[in-house]
């Protein structure tokens, strides 16, 4: 027990507290999760391969990816702005506004599904305006880039925010008084300041759009090949009973996640390289 | 005093100048961003009541009263008794280790307790039908002693708490951390046992933080889709979820049921909006005065 020195601490409960966190997590995240990893390394590597590349799957992916990718652009774009006008700028809602960022995570994403395919059909609130310019956007890529960008909407929002509001006044001064305008103390000044926050939030909308399955699944069309997205794939081959398929798929996709909570962690981390 | 009130201005004046952008791009900027919130949340948020009660407020009341429909509500409100209570317990007791003791890999410990969160909802579906399922680890072994548990209700339950885990360890942790431990050393020194401390000093202190956790938690658990998707085998009446029974009875082309079903869960992500609000605020003005 050399190893948890207690330093000093008289607080009571550690063993047992820690005990049991290790325990639960072990029995309901990290076995069930190297289930899948296992269940992958039963198949051969040219079988893993052949699965995880096959054309259907390859057009899977470019969809899920290529259309994250736009959603959390278009996310690190607004989420800016969003975050900027909350903390900046006084006008009347203001605090309500600022909870309505939050929907997309406590509205249900089958609730979001339906609703945004409503919404943007032919006939629908939005999609009947658009109809008559030839944008469609229900059952086509372009709704899975409105849906992803509908759930990937806080998380830029939410990592900017924070760091705008710590910015301290006396470095806008500063670059006033050396004779920088507006433009460019935005530019030079609070840009790079609020940089690493939004990759974060850029990463965070991207992952998660990734892996989101029932805001889009109503909204796609699900056409293979075309509006078919990986998540949806991986359901479609356990409904075949085609198990080692889904968990190939799913096992590439696990990856990939892991890969982008890394890319998030460090990036947490050169945000705060000049904190302590 | 004047000369006072003047020093007050000029800099009032000059703080506009450094922190403030023209009039007109400052209202430009609003406006850009209330339009881009407005078409891709509040048009959702109005289109769900809008369509639920399209039909009248009769078809709605029909449409909750169905019997289907009373069964997915009840067994998510099951689902949800079960995962709450012990990701709450989980997340207390994760939060005190890791907040209150020093311990080597903590950072790793904080990074997995997060994992839940960063995977798909299909594959948390995916890999408790593949332990549990029929070609599982385990699947033949319960099949033998007839226990059901993916495609049946203990499924369900399982996925959710695997979507629902971090919650409240993730607000509970800093927030913990940001109390310190002076307070429960004094009560432990002034003779209080380690459970009165927990629950006299601690636990009034992360108050707020557990029940913004809790409400996040609940609402996530009530509202899980495609996890519960995966492991539902989606038997009407048995094992279907609020969420579950709107995307059938969307796929029925009964809209106005879908909508009217749906729209019990956008009210409820409404609900969890304000408390976590109102819970968001109490945290931090807690944080100041401590």
């Amino acid at each position: 027990m050399k190893l948890f020195k207690r330093h000093n601490n008289v607080l009571p409960g550690f063993g047992i507290t820690l005990g049991f966190t290790i325990f639960y997590l072990s029995v309901i995240v990290l076995i069930p999760l190297s289930a899948l990893v296992f269940r992958t390394m039963g198949l051969t590597w040219g079988e893993f391969i052949s699965t995880v590349t096959a054309p259907r799957v390859m057009a899977s992916y470019k969809v899920t990816f290529g259309a994250a990718l736009i959603a959390a652009l278009i996310n690190a774009v607004f989420g800016v702005l969003v975050a900027w006008v909350l903390v900046r700028y006084k006008f009347p809602g203001r605090k309500i506004v600022d909870a309505l960022v939050d929907l997309p995570f406590a509205l249900p994403t089958a609730v979001a599904g339906i609703t945004l395919a409503t919404i943007y059909s032919s006939n629908g609130w939005v999609g009947r305006y658009l109809e008559p310019l030839g944008i469609k956007i229900a059952f086509t890529p372009l709704g899975i880039t409105l849906a992803m960008t509908f759930i990937g909407l806080p998380f830029v929002v939410r990592t900017v925010q924070p760091v705008i509001e710590e910015i301290e006044v006396e470095l806008e001064e500063a670059a006033v008084c050396l004779g920088a305008n507006r433009w460019q103390t935005l530019t030079r000044v609070i840009f790079p300041m609020l940089f690493p926050s939004i990759l974060t939030g850029f990463a965070l909308s991207f992952a998660r759009g990734v892996g989101e399955y029932g805001s889009i699944i109503f909204i796609a069309g699900n056409m293979p090949m075309v509006s078919e997205i990986t998540p949806l794939l991986i359901i479609t081959k356990l409904e075949q009973f085609d198990y080692r398929g889904a968990t190939a798929i799913a096992c590439v996709m696990l990856l990939i996640s892991f890969l982008m909570l890394l890319v998030v962690n460090l990036l947490q981390k050169w945000s705060r390289r000049y904190a302590d | 005093m004047s000369a006072h009130v003047s020093t007050i201005t000029t800099s009032v004046k000059s703080k506009d100048r450094a922190q403030n952008e023209p009039a007109v791009v400052r209202w430009l900027l609003i406006a850009v961003a209330l339009i881009f919130l407005a078409l891709f949340l509040a048009l959702p948020l109005a289109a769900v009541f809008s369509q639920a009660f399209e039909k009248g407020l009769s078809v709605y009341l029909d449409a909750l009263r169905e019997a289907d429909t009373m069964s997915s509500i009840k067994l998510t409100l099951i689902t949800a008794a079960f995962c709450v209570p012990l990701n709450l317990f989980f997340g207390v007791t994760a939060a005190w280790a890791i907040a209150k003791f020093t311990f080597p890999g903590k950072n790793l410990l904080i990074t997995l307790i997060d994992l839940p969160f960063s995977v798909s909802p299909v594959i948390s579906g995916l890999i408790y039908v593949l332990i549990f399922g029929l070609q599982g680890w385990i699947g033949p072994w319960l099949q033998d002693h007839d226990i059901k548990i993916v495609f049946a209700v203990p499924g369900i339950i399982l996925a959710t708490i695997f979507v629902t885990f971090p919650f409240v360890a993730r607000e509970l942790i800093p927030l913990m951390e940001a109390q310190g431990r002076e307070e429960e050393e004094a009560a432990l020194v002034l003779g209080a046992t380690g459970l009165q401390t927990f629950l006299r000093v601690t636990l009034p202190n992360v108050k707020w933080g557990i029940i913004y956790g809790v409400i996040l938690c609940n609402a996530r658990a009530m509202g899980e889709f495609g996890a519960v998707s995966v492991v539902s085998g989606h038997i009407r009446g048995m094992t279907n979820t609020v969420p579950l029974h709107v995307e059938i009875l969307y796929n029925e082309y009964n809209y106005t049921a879908a909508f009217a079903v749906a729209s019990l869960l956008a009210f409820l992500a409404l609900i969890t909006l304000v408390v976590k609000t109102i819970a968001e605020w109490k945290v931090r003005q807690q944080l100041e005065n401590h």
